[in-house]
Order: structure tokens, then C-alpha cells, then sequence
């Protein structure tokens, strides 16, 4: 019987959309000057990814996601942001991803193994790591404070 | 009454009490103008576009929206006054649902300064506050938007259909399967389709007839994603309450995305500062294809067919099992305003 219930309770736990992160790369409120984390983090697994980013999913699945974990930011208390680290099978896979869509105003930046900035987002790879950091507004200050971001998530990497 | 848009919340407060009840009843003028369409040898669909929509600072000015959708509606109807036009366009004393589509989250959502013109409109052509209901598959997604959730029937009602429920039977047409939303299928007589332009993924182009998956059970959603879409899109579409309910679409292609999508992607996003209106759902959607191609030629992105991405659906929805509008363009009225 308690084998029964410790098969279900892992068949749940399987088939469940949000899982428990098993490495945490968000920054914590207060880590990076201004920015304050205002969710818990959601994780994803790529059959469930579909939740998160429907109708974009195929894309992460086909470049070999694993898991896609998302938390909410805000800077200063104003600006909104969202950060996403999809972990995935490889590097390539990474790669495959960031260079997907890049367009010729994308910034080059240093940090991991390869990053790209536009004025309100960050998008960067760290071995299996694909970060994707997005403001939902354009300010003067977004570009340096997602960039301070960033770096606090990459190094937790 | 006219009512500023600079405050929505105050907006949905007093627009939910405060409406002019103009009392046009009971003639469903829409039905007539489907009429009209049918018998005509092109479908129309009106782009309507005001540069100053968004200032140079990338703000929208909201005010500018109303107007907009006045010569967006005016222009298609062909009437003057747009109180006029909207009591052609919908049934009164019945229940309209105004689909809007918040699934990109913030940043990418039908813009509720839109959403607030029409019904301001609504109300102005006697539509009660308890008879508009904006809705969408969640209340999170539409509080991502930027929507608040009201339930309160003697107001303009906003809510998901994880509030009111799914249809325990399940629809088949095609390759689809899948089980409604009762706020389609139960409480609306008639749903205007409010879209946003986004590139996707997956079908390419989401528009007015991808919106359509908001309708349905989340869980069903997955399956249909295979084939780039298609046909599921079309046979969605063939769905009787979906094909018969949903008859207009209001596009809002005020700030629209044309690569990256459905989710927000501020890279990839642009002002094209347009509404797109049509009965026409496949001609509004071809219409909108052209205008997201041209974007993409001009940052130097392929065609969507050269990335595997074209929205074949289209087509399918144009052919002869399907019949639910035209894809070719030789065949659509275009005005542009």
C-alpha cells in the first residue's frame, strides 16, 4: 500500500506543470542594487513548457530544453521585468536559441559565453544556460539595471 | 456621455453605471451586413492607421484610440456618425463579448484603451453595462494585460473562462477535439474578435483566428499546435458557435509584434499604430499577414514561409470544405484610411 502511494505520489509530482527548482539562479530582493523579486519562481519542464510559452514552445523543445524556470523582477519599484533560464540538454542548444531572431541592433555584451542587449532586454548563454531577461517598459536606466541583473544571474550560474 | 480614458479603472466604474441607454432594440443590423458581405464579390476590410497614435517618446496616446476606432468603424460601415454604425453592428438586449487576447502577458496584450473605446461605444449605441463582457481563457492572463477581473452582472463584466467554466462536451471538427468556453458558448449571443498582431512561433501569424484558441480548454490546447496549426485552426473555426458567434474582428495592430512571438519580445516590437476591421476573418488575417511580411523585409528577416513558419492555415480556411472567408487578396476590398 505505502509503495502504491509513493508510486502515485511521484507519478504526480511527475505529471505536475510547476516543479521545484533543483539550482535557484534568481537573485534574491535586495542582491542587485534596486531590484526586488516579486514571485516565486516557476519551473517548467520542457513537456509543460507549453504553459508557459504556448505556441513557442517547439522552438525550446526542438533545441533541447529541460527545464524552463521564470520569476518576476522590479526595479526601484517601477520597472517590471521578467527573467526566464531555460536550461537545456547542451551548449549548442543555447546557442541555438540566443542566435534565433537576433537583429542587427543587438549590442554585444560581456557576460557568459555569449550576450546580446537591446534597450529592454538581455539575452545571454552559459553553457547549457540560456537567460533571457525582459523590461516591460523603456527607460533611461533599464539597459544598465537589466545588465546588473544579469550579471547577478550569471554568476549564480 | 463621453468619458476620458486616462483613469481605466474610473472608466469601467463609470461606464458600468452612468451609460447612455440610446434604446435601439431589437433589428440585428449585423446579421444584414453578413448578408450584404456574402452577396458581395470581395470582402472588405478596412485598415485604419494614425501615425500620431504613438508619441515620440513610444507612449500611446489613448485618447487618439477612440478616434481611430471611430474612422475604423465609420469607414466600414459606411455610416457617419459611429453610434449610428455600432447599433448596425451588434444585437441589442443580448449579451457581447468582446474576445480580447492577453496570452503574450504585459507588454503584448489587446490594448485596454481599445477595449475601453468600444465600449464606450457600446454603451452609446445601447448596449447595458451587464450585456459587455471582456473575457479571455484566464483572470491571470488578463490581469497580466493590465484588465481587472469584475464579475458584478449590472457592470461591464472581465473575467476568464477558468471563472466560468468549460462544456463538459467535447466538440469535434476535423482533427479538433476539444471542449468550449461557457462564456462562448452559454452567455455570449455575439463575440467581437479582438486580436493583436503577433508573429508566432509555431502557426506563423496569430491574428483573429488564432485568438480562437483562447476559447478553448487549456488542456486541449497542446494537440492543436501540431502541423504549424494547421488545419486546427480552420476546423476550429468550423465549430458552429465559433463560426456563427464570433463575427466581427476589431484587430488591434497598435503596437504589434513581427518576430519572436507570441510572447513579449520588446526587441521585436513596432508601432504600426493600425486597427483592422473586417467580417471577413481570413481576409482580415491575410491582410494582416502583408502588413507583418513587410515589417520583416524591411529589419531584413526572411519571409515567414522561408522559416517553415507560413500560416498555411489561411488557405485552408479559404478552401472548399472549410468556406469560412477569402485569402486571396485580388478578392478583398483593402481600404486604407
Amino acid at each position: 500500500m505505502l509503495a502504491v502511494a509513493a508510486i502515485a505520489v511521484v507519478l504526480v509530482a511527475a505529471s505536475a506543470g510547476c516543479k521545484k527548482a533543483k539550482v535557484d539562479p534568481f537573485p534574491a530582493s535586495g542582491a542587485v542594487s534596486g531590484w526586488q523579486k516579486t514571485s516565486e519562481t516557476r519551473v517548467f519542464a520542457a513537456n509543460d513548457l507549453w504553459q508557459y510559452v504556448d505556441g513557442d514552445a517547439e522552438q525550446y523543445i526542438s533545441a533541447g530544453v529541460v527545464t524552463t524556470s521564470t520569476s518576476d523582477y522590479k526595479y526601484q519599484g517601477a520597472l517590471e521585468a521578467v527573467v526566464d533560464v531555460h536550461t537545456m540538454k547542451d551548449a549548442a542548444g543555447a546557442r541555438k536559441i540566443l542566435e534565433t531572431g537576433l537583429t542587427k541592433d543587438a549590442k554585444t555584451v560581456q557576460l557568459g559565453d555569449e550576450c546580446v542587449q537591446y534597450a529592454q532586454s538581455v539575452i545571454f548563454r552559459k553553457g547549457p544556460y540560456l537567460v533571457r531577461i525582459v523590461a516591460y517598459e523603456s527607460t533611461p536606466d533599464a539597459p544598465q539595471a537589466l545588465l546588473a541583473l544579469a550579471q547577478a544571474v550569471g554568476a549564480k550560474l | 456621455m463621453r468619458i476620458a480614458l486616462n483613469n481605466r479603472r474610473d472608466f469601467l466604474k463609470t461606464a458600468a453605471t452612468g451609460a447612455v441607454l440610446l434604446g435601439a432594440q431589437g433589428k440585428l443590423g449585423f446579421a444584414g451586413m453578413l448578408d450584404e458581405q456574402t452577396a458581395a464579390a470581395k470582402s472588405k476590410v478596412v485598415v485604419a492607421r494614425d501615425a500620431q497614435l504613438h508619441g515620440t517618446d513610444g507612449q500611446l496616446n489613448e485618447k487618439r484610440v477612440l478616434d481611430l476606432l471611430d474612422r475604423a468603424i465609420t469607414s466600414y460601415t459606411g455610416h457617419d456618425h459611429p453610434v449610428t454604425a455600432w447599433k448596425h453592428i451588434v444585437p441589442m438586449g443580448k449579451v457581447i463579448g468582446l474576445k480580447v487576447n492577453c496570452a503574450g502577458g504585459k507588454g503584448i496584450s489587446t490594448h485596454l484603451a481599445l477595449t475601453l473605446a468600444i465600449c464606450e461605444r457600446l454603451q452609446q449605441a445601447g448596449v447595458k453595462p451587464g450585456n459587455i463582457l471582456v473575457w479571455d481563457q484566464a483572470n491571470e492572463a488578463l490581469e497580466s494585460g493590465g484588465y481587472t477581473i469584475r464579475t458584478d452582472p449590472s457592470r461591464i463584466r472581465c473575467y476568464g473562462s477558468d471563472v466560468s467554466g468549460y462544456e463538459d462536451q467535447i466538440e469535434t471538427s476535423g482533427m479538433v477535439r476539444v471542449r468550449l468556453s461557457k462564456i462562448l458558448t452559454r452567455e455570449c449571443e455575439m463575440v467581437m474578435n479582438l486580436p493583436i498582431l503577433k508573429d508566432h512561433g509555431c502557426a506563423g501569424l496569430t491574428f483573429a483566428m488564432k485568438n480562437m484558441y483562447g476559447v478553448i480548454k487549456m488542456e486541449d490546447v497542446g494537440p492543436m499546435h501540431v502541423g504549424n496549426c494547421n488545419p486546427a485552426i480552420a476546423d476550429l473555426h468550423c465549430i458552429p458557435a465559433i463560426r456563427d458567434k464570433v463575427r466581427f474582428v476589431l484587430g488591434d495592430a497598435i503596437s504589434a509584434l513581427y518576430e519572436g512571438g507570441p510572447l513579449f519580445r520588446p526587441e521585436h516590437m513596432w508601432h504600426p499604430n493600425a486597427l483592422i476591421v473586417g467580417q471577413d476573418r481570413v481576409a482580415v488575417d491575410q491582410t494582416a499577414w502583408s502588413i507583418l511580411e513587410r515589417k520583416r523585409a524591411e529589419v531584413g528577416l526572411p519571409t515567414l514561409e522561408a522559416t517553415g513558419r507560413k500560416p498555411h492555415y489561411l488557405a485552408t480556411a479559404a478552401d472548399a470544405a472549410h468556406q469560412l472567408g477569402v485569402n486571396d487578396p485580388q478578392r478583398i476590398s483593402l481600404m486604407e484610411i
